[in-house]
């Protein structure tokens, strides 16, 4: 792996994407939008608004449908039915052309030229983008491949070509990035950089719709998020909103002076409890949301026999099984 | 539609380099010096003699051997112009870009096509450096006439092999697709024709075969050079039949360019699809 992601804080203003989507508004609409391949029913009546300068999730298992509907979005595929519209424009329409100049596109499984370098790749796309060649050296030293600019992506690690496919949807200043898995292959390091960058062009108001199977790692960054399963939509909405509608219990885990768990179903008395268990060194103890408090309470009126006390929220893996049952 | 010629120019000229950068170009040119040189210095071995002869007996010892290299080395060079980056799965990357089916296929054509073209000319080219003190202006015109008729035979089974890129399901049905092909026009397409016609006791539609002969791009290559050389015009069997009217270089050019713009039409209706 080449060095990690640095975060040049003195890059050209030209190089990375700005707000130039008025604030307010959709970035992309679909509307009622179907995709059958023979009896696979792959996009089957999706309804999605996604406003400019969110971070928007797509999460589901494999074969949900999230691929194509990315391809929909990007115009690589057409609609059986319904409607797609990115910045207002038709996808299905001759106009759309122009807007994908604002668009930056980092397939599941990026797949570079390997007789190219790193930096002729990026010429090649930029060509392509009409973009200033002069741009392509400060977004690969934006991605951390400015060390391997002049070398074969043949040579390239998994994780630096998904770097470079990074760098390549970054071209051209883009108001709207589709990043289907783009963690793929990146180290932890790697990731967390990867998510800088995500925040800074967030800053600067890029929309940005995002897939990624490691549901720890998008919970706490899209402002909202669909799940998708058999090309549906089944849910929508922030995180905190799905976690309330699925009405998951809480964890508590209550580590004791003397692993006294007698003492803690004690203090629960007669307080609606889910589960109590006895785990390695500490109890965990399991309850609607409603009760949180009257938990907390009771715990602790056991003093000095609570070491410590961690509540562990149910997290977008419980919401997304939760769903998926 | 609005096409953009920088988009074509972008896509073909990375084309291009990636056949010069992996010695592609520079490998078939040698394999047509080689040959050519061979069949100028040795072609007339059999009668005894060796060392340049004429330039009717060494075009037609090159047609000979043009007709089965140049369409298996266009076939190879294109047949997964379009599949292959379909396989790869960089074609929904490049179809995210702000460039049409339309322009991206004729980019990849006219890439392969500027190395199919380099490599001809340089291969032949240098033999008829190497000719030119043993030829006079007349041959020398020949000799460019079969250069640019192997060009266009070239251009045109490249189309039939952009076009097969295109169809195919995958890379391997491709290269299946591509050498049947080759087959078909190079080695049975005469062969059926002649069959016609034994069979029929050459009393049948023989005025159609000319025209049938117009199906094959390497019948028309053939006729092309064959009927400019009068030395050897009487030594062909089935390019005997064709009519004088019919053999027009600039209608057969005609014909050829037609074989190069079909196939290549066909391709960008069903990549649109």
């Amino acid at each position: 792996m080449e060095n990690a992601l640095t975060p040049p804080l003195d890059l050209p203003a030209r190089v990375l994407p700005m707000a130039a989507m008025p604030a307010g508004g959709e970035a992309v609409t679909l509307a009622g939008v179907i995709r059958h391949f023979g009896a696979v029913h792959a996009v089957d009546g999706v309804d999605l608004r996604v406003a400019r300068g969110e971070l928007f999730g797509l999460i589901g298992h494999n074969g949900a449908g999230k691929s194509t509907l990315f391809k929909l979005m990007l115009g690589l595929i057409a609609p059986g039915a319904g409607e797609i519209r990115i910045d207002g424009t038709l996808v299905s329409g001759a106009e759309f052309r122009s807007v994908r100049r604002k668009i930056g596109y980092l397939p599941e499984n990026v797949v570079l030229y390997d007789n190219l370098t790193g930096l002729e790749t990026l010429y090649f796309f930029a060509d392509l983008k009409s973009v200033p060649r002069r741009d392509c050296a400060a977004v690969l030293e934006r991605v951390g491949l400015a060390q391997a600019a002049r070398r074969r992506v043949r040579e390239y690690s998994k994780g630096m070509r998904q770097r470079l496919g990074f760098a390549q949807a970054l071209l051209g200043r883009p108001q709207l990035l589709f990043l289907d898995e783009p963690t793929n292959g990146l180290d932890p390091e790697a990731i967390r950089e990867f998510y800088a960058i995500l925040r800074e062009l967030k800053a600067q108001g890029v929309t940005m719709i995002l897939t990624s199977h490691i549901l720890a790692e998008i919970q706490e960054r899209v402002d909202r998020l669909a799940i998708m399963a058999q090309g549906k939509i089944l849910e929508l909405g922030t995180v905190q909103a799905l976690r309330e509608k699925m009405d998951l219990p809480l964890w508590f885990e209550v580590k004791l002076a003397h692993a006294d768990f007698s003492a803690v179903r004690e203090a629960l008395g007669n307080l609606p409890i889910c589960a109590i268990e006895a785990r390695d060194d500490h109890v965990a103890v399991q309850c609607r949301r409603e009760s949180k408090m009257a938990v907390i309470a009771a715990l602790a009126a056991l003093g000095g026999r609570v070491l410590d006390l961690n509540v562990r929220e149910p997290s977008l893996e419980d919401v997304f099984f939760g769903f998926g049952d | 539609m609005n096409v953009e010629p920088h988009q074509i120019a972008t896509i073909a000229a990375k084309e291009f380099w990636d056949r010069l950068r992996n010695r592609w170009v520079l490998a078939v040119a040698l394999v047509f010096t080689a040959f050519a040189l061979v069949i100028a210095y040795f072609g007339a071995a059999q009668q005894g003699v060796i060392g340049f002869q004429s330039i009717d007996v060494t075009i037609a010892s090159l047609v000979s051997l043009a007709i089965y290299l140049i369409p298996l080395i266009a076939l190879i060079l294109g047949f997964d112009a379009i599949v292959g980056e379909r396989e790869r799965g960089s074609l929904d990357l490049l179809l995210s870009l702000p460039i049409t089916r339309l322009e991206l296929l004729l980019g990849k054509y006219c890439g392969l096509a500027a190395a199919l073209a380099f490599s001809t000319i340089a291969g032949f080219g240098l033999v008829g450096v190497l000719l030119a003190v043993k030829l006079d202006t007349s041959a020398l015109f020949h000799y460019a006439g079969f250069m640019v008729s192997a060009l266009l035979l070239g251009l045109s089974f490249l189309s039939l092999a952009v076009m097969v890129s295109v169809f195919a399901p995958d890379r391997t049905r491709a290269s299946g697709l591509a050498l049947a092909l080759w087959f078909f026009f190079v080695l049975v397409f005469d062969l059926l024709l002649l069959g016609a016609l034994v069979l029929t006791g050459g009393q049948y539609g023989g005025e159609i075969f000319p025209w049938l002969m117009l199906l094959n791009p390497a019948d028309v290559f053939r006729v092309l050079n064959i009927f400019s050389l009068d030395q050897v015009r009487t030594l062909y069997g089935l390019a005997t039949v064709f009519p004088e009217g019919l053999a027009a270089p600039w209608k057969l050019g005609l014909i050829m360019c037609a074989w190069i713009v079909a196939p290549l039409a066909l391709a960008a209706w069903r990549f649109k699809r």
